[in-house]
């Protein structure tokens, strides 16, 4: 298991330590490092929000912030999570760093672009963080209009022009993926042996492209109706609300399979390596990741079956809904497959990803409750939908960013973490998210709304219970933050493969050097080539 | 009534089949999740590494697996979409006999108008065991009008009307949210829905008298607007005449054919421009702005009674 790029070859990391070194550079590696940093501040600032928004309802009266504050709060916890962390989440870490490495590639076809990609997130983020120091936006993360376009008097302009424009980045990193994939793999990386991380992106990709742009012209519409007072979306004015709903859905139903479709991914690659099993069902993986891409633009309309959208609009869009799950379930059929008579080991990336099946399992099957159409009508727009999301983006996309974080740290840094503080942070975080959700399904059944500051008392144990969870959750977020960071100095070296993983990836030393690898790698089989019950695999 | 109702109270007669619907999921999803997690469990467990459990040779692949787990969900999908969108289907159909009740919401009340012109703020009186529909309509912006006890829906929009019809089964007091954020004050834009025996029922409306029903007022202000004019009986201007149109097919001058409902009669008076009745000049003048939501309820009310009146022997 030696390496085959030349030693001595700097690192990516030591080619240059100047700040201007990191802001200059076009290396897709760095990249990732830069959107890591941010996307870490974002995540943050919107956990600083949720840990606000956790304490204020500890008691059904409004006592700690007033209720435009509590607007504010929810409204950037939701703007900042899904656009500033979510969705570019594991996409333009993982993905920008791992993409080229995975397909034998020296780096992203753009990789100009790519860095332009990451200035015009930051530029999206500092008008959201001039939003937040003029005094916040108060719409929710929907903008649902006339509300967000002719009666908020909140700073719903700079808000927009935010998300309006950190949705270039999102197209331009979907662009340079797409064509990275086309046009650089490997001689050899034939498309059915990409790895399965790849072709999530690949999918992934395809949405950020198709859809990002309806978000953009939605965005641009407020922004017309608020400021000139052109009728688009407000009755008054002669527009139409409903307009808006569609052209909102149409876009962020898709950009939720933006969020899960990279994490289904990430734990495509740990299920195999840590059964040491190829996956089961390759092309069958590959179709699915396709099929929810595609069949996930047509699902839109399952937000808005109580909005006064028509019956019939409202039982099409449910059937859809139902078909566009069967792909989900085909991936967890396939990951529990990929276990049975392999070679099972629970290190933290594995623990990470089997959370992730866990609660990514519960949040799919309740997205069936909400796909239903008498059950959606009670459960719309309560605390069940917002547990139901949570699960999927949360206990889903961010478990397996965790997995990925864990998976490739040791590439990324060279060095390895403590692995018994990493499998308690894993166990503390699927124990302290479903303390905090589990009981907002209930809360939700029962008819506590969402978005409510201050609520009936019969809610307040369930409540309370959310609350208690969230602290619990925030120590499991901590602790990774602690011992990852303590391992940037003090973690032993990784070597080049510390898993016995399979992926061009783990050829070339970690951290790689700058071109990724000393010559152009040729791959000759395919991907996930382990064999269970071998002494490493190997 | 059933295992819910410990929980919340089922108090409409559409509550009891949700439930039942959600009951249904619940078992799905718990064998779902719990037998997923299981055997996921007891494969990592029997085959960890090191384990001696036998390994052997396995397929990568398997098309019988590929067809089942495609085949299975698919069954089970289609079964939960069906029953789900029947009973979609039959809370939106207003059951015949309903008492028609007006909802207008505004930041952040709920304003409420009885047919016999009883008014009231946050607070709905309605009989027991009597279908009921709400036609409601929003001032500003998008509110939802949602009472837990019924496992009913239904978002209220400015500028055009949308219905929520239901049956109470059991008197007593219910809560209502507004359901979709609606600015400032939207968590306490909240009321109480009192569902009452039809005598207590009767009695609070004889206590609670308005000024003469939403008929009557709709008919002075069918004066006090000028809409005598041309569409009164005595009129000469060559206008459509309103006696029996209320829920009646109307042939549009575009060729088109609508029901006259309370969503036509709406729209006639704001834009009257926009659905013409054939043989018709559109000369008539836009009210929009000028009547206030109430105000065209009345209307409606006035309009619909000249073919309740028209329709009795």
């Amino acid at each position: 298991m030696t390496t085959i790029a030349a030693e001595g070859a700097p690192s990516y990391i030591s080619a240059g330590y100047t700040l201007r070194s990191w802001l200059t550079t076009r290396d897709h590696k760095r990249i990732a490092l830069l959107y890591g940093v941010s996307i870490l501040f974002f995540f943050l600032v919107a956990a600083a929000a949720a840990a606000m928004i956790r304490l204020e309802l500890l008691t059904p009266a409004g006592d700690l912030v007033d209720d435009d504050t509590y607007n504010k709060l929810f409204t950037v916890h939701g703007v900042v999570m899904v656009w500033f962390f979510l969705i570019p989440s594991i996409p333009s870490t993982f993905g920008n760093f791992l993409i080229p490495l995975m397909i034998g590639a020296k780096d992203v076809a753009f990789p100009r672009l790519n860095l332009a990609s990451w200035y015009i997130y930051t530029l999206g983020g500092l008008f959201v963080v001039v939003t937040l120091i003029a005094g916040g936006v108060d719409t929710g993360w929907t903008f649902y209009t006339p509300y967000t376009t002719m009666f908020s008097n909140s700073h719903v302009i700079l808000a927009v022009t935010g998300v309006f424009i950190v949705g270039f980045s999102s197209i331009f990193t979907g662009l340079n993926f797409i064509v990275t994939v086309h046009q650089m793999r490997a001689p050899g990386m034939t498309w059915f042996r990409l790895p399965l991380f790849v072709w999530a992106h690949y999918a992934t990709s395809l949405v950020m492209v198709l859809a990002t742009p309806v978000l953009a012209m939605t965005l641009a519409l407020i922004a017309i109706e608020r400021l000139l007072g052109v009728g688009i979306f407000d009755p008054a004015l002669g527009g139409d609300p409903l307009l808006f709903q569609h052209l909102f859905w149409f876009y962020s139903h898709p950009a939720v399979y933006i969020m899960i479709l990279p994490a289904m991914g990430v734990v495509s690659e740990v299920i195999t390596c840590f059964s040491r099993k190829p996956v089961f069902g390759y092309q069958f993986m590959v179709y699915s990741l396709l099929a929810i891409a595609a069949v996930g633009f047509m699902v839109w309309g399952h937000h808005m079956f109580v909005s006064g959208q028509s019956m019939y609009a409202g039982m099409v869009f449910s059937l859809l809904s139902f078909l566009v799950a069967i792909p989900s379930a085909i991936k967890v059929f396939n990951w529990t497959a990929t276990l049975y008579k392999g070679s099972v080991r629970f290190d933290a990336p594995m623990l990470y990803a089997l959370g992730f099946i866990g609660l990514f399992m519960m949040g799919g099957i309740t997205g069936i409750w909400l796909a239903a159409l008498a059950a959606d009508v009670h459960l719309t727009d309560t605390y069940f939908v917002v547990a139901h999301f949570h699960y999927i983006m949360v206990g889903g996309a961010v478990m397996a960013f965790f997995s990925a974080l864990h998976f490739w740290w040791p590439k990324v840094t060279g060095r390895l973490y403590p692995d018994g503080w990493a499998r308690a942070g894993a166990i503390v975080m699927f124990v302290g998210f479903n303390l905090t959700f589990f009981p907002q399904y209930i809360a939700g059944y029962l008819g506590m709304p969402r978005r409510y500051h201050v609520y009936p008392p019969e809610f307040q144990v369930l409540n309370v219970l959310s609350s208690g969870g969230a602290v619990v959750l925030g120590v499991g977020y901590l602790l990774p933050l602690l011992y990852l960071w303590w391992s940037l100095r003090r973690g032993r070296l990784a070597g080049a493969n510390p898993w016995g993983a399979t992926g061009l990836e783990w050829q070339t030393p970690s951290p790689p050097p700058t071109y990724n690898f000393a010559s152009a790698p040729r791959v000759e089989g395919p991907p996930y080539a382990y064999q269970a019950g071998g002494t490493d695999g190997r | 009534m059933s295992h819910f109702e410990r929980f919340i109270a089922e108090a409409s007669s559409a509550a009891g089949q949700t439930d039942a619907l959600l009951l249904a999921l619940t078992v799905v999803s718990v064998l779902v999740v719990g037998g997923i997690s299981l055997t996921i469990a007891v494969f990592a467990v029997r085959w960890h590494a090191g384990s001696k459990a036998p390994r052997g040779p396995v397929p990568d692949r398997s098309r019988v697996a590929e067809g089942l787990w495609i085949g299975i969900p698919l069954l089970v999908f289609l079964g939960i979409f069906i029953w789900a969108a029947v009973l979609f289907h039959q809370l939106r159909t207003p059951p015949p006999g309903a008492l028609a009740i007006d909802v207008v919401a505004k930041q952040w009340m709920w304003k409420i108008q009885h047919p016999d012109g009883q008014r009231e703020i946050n607070e709905l009186h309605i009989p027991v065991n009597r279908p009921i529909e709400l036609v409601m309509t929003s001032q500003d912006v998008i509110h939802s009008f949602f009472v837990p006890a019924f496992r009913i829906k239904q978002d209220v929009l400015p500028g055009r009307y949308t219905t929520l019809s239901f049956t109470p089964i059991r008197t007593g007091r219910y809560q209502l949210f507004c359901a979709e954020f609606c600015g400032t004050n939207h968590s306490e834009m909240r009321g109480t829905v009192i569902v009452m025996s039809p005598s207590a029922f009767s009695d609070w409306l004889a206590a609670n008298p308005g000024e003469g029903s939403l008929a009557d007022q709709g008919a002075a202000l069918f004066r006090e607007y000028g809409c005598s004019g041309c569409h009164g009986a005595s009129s000469t201007v060559h206008a459509p005449k309103l006696n029996g149109l209320y829920g009646h097919p109307v042939m549009l001058a575009n060729g088109t054919q609508v029901t006259a409902d309370a969503r036509y009669i709406r729209d006639s008076i704001l834009l009257p421009a926009s659905q013409v009745a054939a043989g018709y000049t559109p000369i008539m003048p836009s009210f929009k702005g000028q009547v206030s939501e109430e105000d065209i309820l009345k209307l409606v009310a006035y309009i619909r009674s000249l073919s309740v009146a028209e329709n009795q022997p």
